[in-house]
């Protein structure tokens, strides 16, 4: 029997207005070397309003690892309108782009920012946007003109204005609080989504973006949830004997692969249509079969098994009959695969010289295996909707932290919290 | 067919709708005279929100409630090598402990809690905590306990016993617990 139900979770402004003070402060561990010098303009009139929007936009370039934004104090100048910029001083203190912008107050509590990004080279304007914000949305649509420009120079689309889940532990053993938050891709505006006593874990995206999977042990036995984040609105999604771990949407938003358990304690990959509550077993093995996730094209699933002695990912088509082939060869312990949006990499966790860190795969080629971290506890990766960064879990110092890294390893950053353990961050979709 | 019990807080939709601050930012078309990018940043930002993820409902404290068991001269705690899930000799006491006591007391329930230390990846923790858990489950049904008295489940590294990134802490977390409950 699958009796779910949901909770309307207690949802008082003052739980909306209870900020975790887990506010971060971006580390690059290593920069890129050709970096793409931008200055972004002060905005004019921006005085007035509580969030520097043109100091945000600045940070999110940055931390991309594809540019190296102007110190501000170095600016000589702050032209507005761009017909004003004097594009050869702004060459030769070393720039090849400039955004310049106005922030226009539209009564009380809104704005409307307006901002252009030249080629300093040429001179050529090469876009003008306009965007309407309220007060507590100026952050968001900060991270949006990033993503504009990001999009424009790059070609690659922007994931500034996308979020990540992470799960928070504070306090001492044995009296630990867990909490699963979900703040701005930057670390920033943090929100409290769940919190217990007992252990929070493995948040996973739906493909809209609207709510999370996660494990709760809140009852001092796992329980599988989807909680909808605008409503908090909650229900059981599994909470059968024995395991229940590991939620894993499908692309299509309309099944959950997940781990459960025989009575004997076998663990095993399983999928559940979240519409007919069927379960269909996938992988049947007396190893332990766990930490699912899908393929593009929804027709298979990657997963740890430790069928051959050690954890070795796998991939299995969902066809009856389908047989899972192993992936990882190289060394004694490779888990917990994530594909790349373009499915072209799979990261993992592998073990070398008795350290976990973060490597990446070719999936597209011959298989090449690639370290892309050097930490002593490097887990749970996650890439970033667009490909271009992957978040994960590190220590530093004894602390949980986030960390940042480049599929191609080139740019690494750290995101220090300022309180607590942060562990297993899981990126948004767009 | 689920069957949704919602359970609505009125009063706090209300103050939803009256007080929480709505983020909402709009992209327009772009200044006079530009060049304008495909569809480039636009999509998917009408009503953007991040803002609304509410507070969620801790479903409260539910301790372990301790009932009976043996007495406190049998232990409760059965601990691991790395990696492993055989039983050490010198917890053979401790097994044989508590299946005298489940055997004694047929309506005695008791709850095997695996755990691990914080190595590893978190979800093959959980596999690794219910092996152990399973391991101790198997040796006290050899011993006569029965199957109905005993259930297994994996905090996998989730709840340590004692913090700390070196080996000490760590042999201190490879542990099953064994919680006698009503």
């Amino acid at each position: 029997m699958n009796k779910a139900f949901s909770v309307l979770v207690l949802l008082v402004c003052l739980g909306l207005a209870q900020r975790s003070s887990a506010d971060f402060v971006v580390e690059v561990t290593r920069g890129q070397d050709n970096a793409i010098p931008i200055a972004i303009v002060p905005f004019a009139a921006a005085g007035a309003a509580d969030l520097d929007v043109a100091q945000t936009v600045s940070n999110d370039l940055a931390r991309s690892g594809r540019f190296k934004a102007m110190d501000r104090k170095d600016m000589v100048e702050q032209p507005h309108p761009g017909a004003n910029i004097s594009f050869d001083d702004w060459r030769r203190l070393g720039n090849d782009y400039i955004v310049v912008g106005l922030m226009a107050p539209q009564g009380a509590d809104r704005y409307n920012i307006s901002f252009e990004l030249y080629n300093v080279l040429n001179h050529q304007r090469l876009l003008g946007f306009q965007i309407s914000a309220n007060r507590p949305g100026l952050r968001l649509a900060s991270h949006q003109i990033a993503d504009i420009i990001f999009d424009k120079i790059t070609g690659i689309r922007g994931a500034f204005a996308t979020r990540i889940a992470y799960v928070s532990v504070a306090g001492s053993l044995p009296n630990r609080s867990y909490r699963l938050i979900v703040a701005d891709a930057d670390g920033e505006n943090p929100h409290v989504v769940m919190q217990s006593n007992e252990p929070l874990m493995s948040p996973a995206w739906s493909p809209d973006g609207q709510s999370l999977a996660y494990v709760s042990f809140e009852h001092r036995l796992p329980t599988v949830y989807v909680q909808q984040l605008k409503t908090g609105e909650r229900h059981v999604v599994s909470a059968k004997a024995g395991v229940n771990q590991a939620p894993a949407w499908s692309p299509d938003g309309k099944k959950l692969a997940l781990t459960l358990s025989t009575r004997d304690g076998n663990l095993d990959v399983y999928v559940l249509d979240l519409l007919t509550d069927a379960l269909t077993r996938i992988t049947d093995d007396p190893a332990i079969d766990t930490e699912p996730q899908w393929s593009r094209d929804g027709q298979s699933l990657y997963f740890t098994s430790d069928r051959a002695g050690g954890p070795q990912i796998y991939k299995v088509g969902l066809q009856p009959g389908d047989r899972p082939r192993r992936l990882t060869f190289q060394g004694n312990y490779n888990a917990r695969p994530r594909v790349s949006p373009d499915e072209s990499q799979l990261a993992f966790v592998t073990q070398e010289e008795g350290a976990y860190r973060i490597a990446v795969m070719d999936l597209k080629g011959r298989g090449d295996v690639q370290m892309l971290t050097k930490g002593q506890f490097d887990v749970s990766p996650s890439y970033a909707p667009n490909g271009a960064m992957i978040i994960y879990a590190s220590r530093d110092r004894g602390r949980g932290v986030l960390a940042l890294v480049t599929p191609d390893a080139r740019v690494q950053e750290r995101l220090v919290s300022s309180e607590g353990e942060v562990q297993e961050p899981a990126w948004s979709p767009f | 067919m689920k069957k949704i019990v919602s359970i609505a807080c009125l009063f706090a939709a209300a103050a939803l709708l009256a007080g929480c601050p709505k983020k909402a930012t709009t992209v327009e078309p772009p200044v006079a005279g530009s060049q304008v990018p495909g569809a480039g940043g636009t999509s998917g930002t009408e009503g953007a929100s991040t803002s609304t993820s509410p507070l969620g409902g801790d479903a409260g404290n539910v301790g372990g409630a301790q009932g009976a068991g043996p007495n406190a001269s049998v232990g409760r705690i059965i601990y691991f090598d790395f990696d492993k899930s055989d039983i050490r000799p010198e917890f053979a006491a401790v097994i044989a402990g508590n299946a005298q006591y489940l055997t004694a007391h047929p309506n005695a329930k008791l709850k095997l809690e695996g755990n691990t230390d914080e190595r590893g990846t978190r979800e093959y923790n959980i596999g690794l905590g219910e092996r152990r858990a399973q391991a101790v489950r198997r040796a006290l049904m050899l011993q006569g306990a029965s199957e109905s008295q005993l259930t297994t489940v994996s905090f996998g590294a989730e709840r340590p016993a004692a913090e700390g990134d070196d080996e000490a802490a760590w042999a201190k977390n490879r542990r099953v617990e064994l919680v006698y409950g009503p």
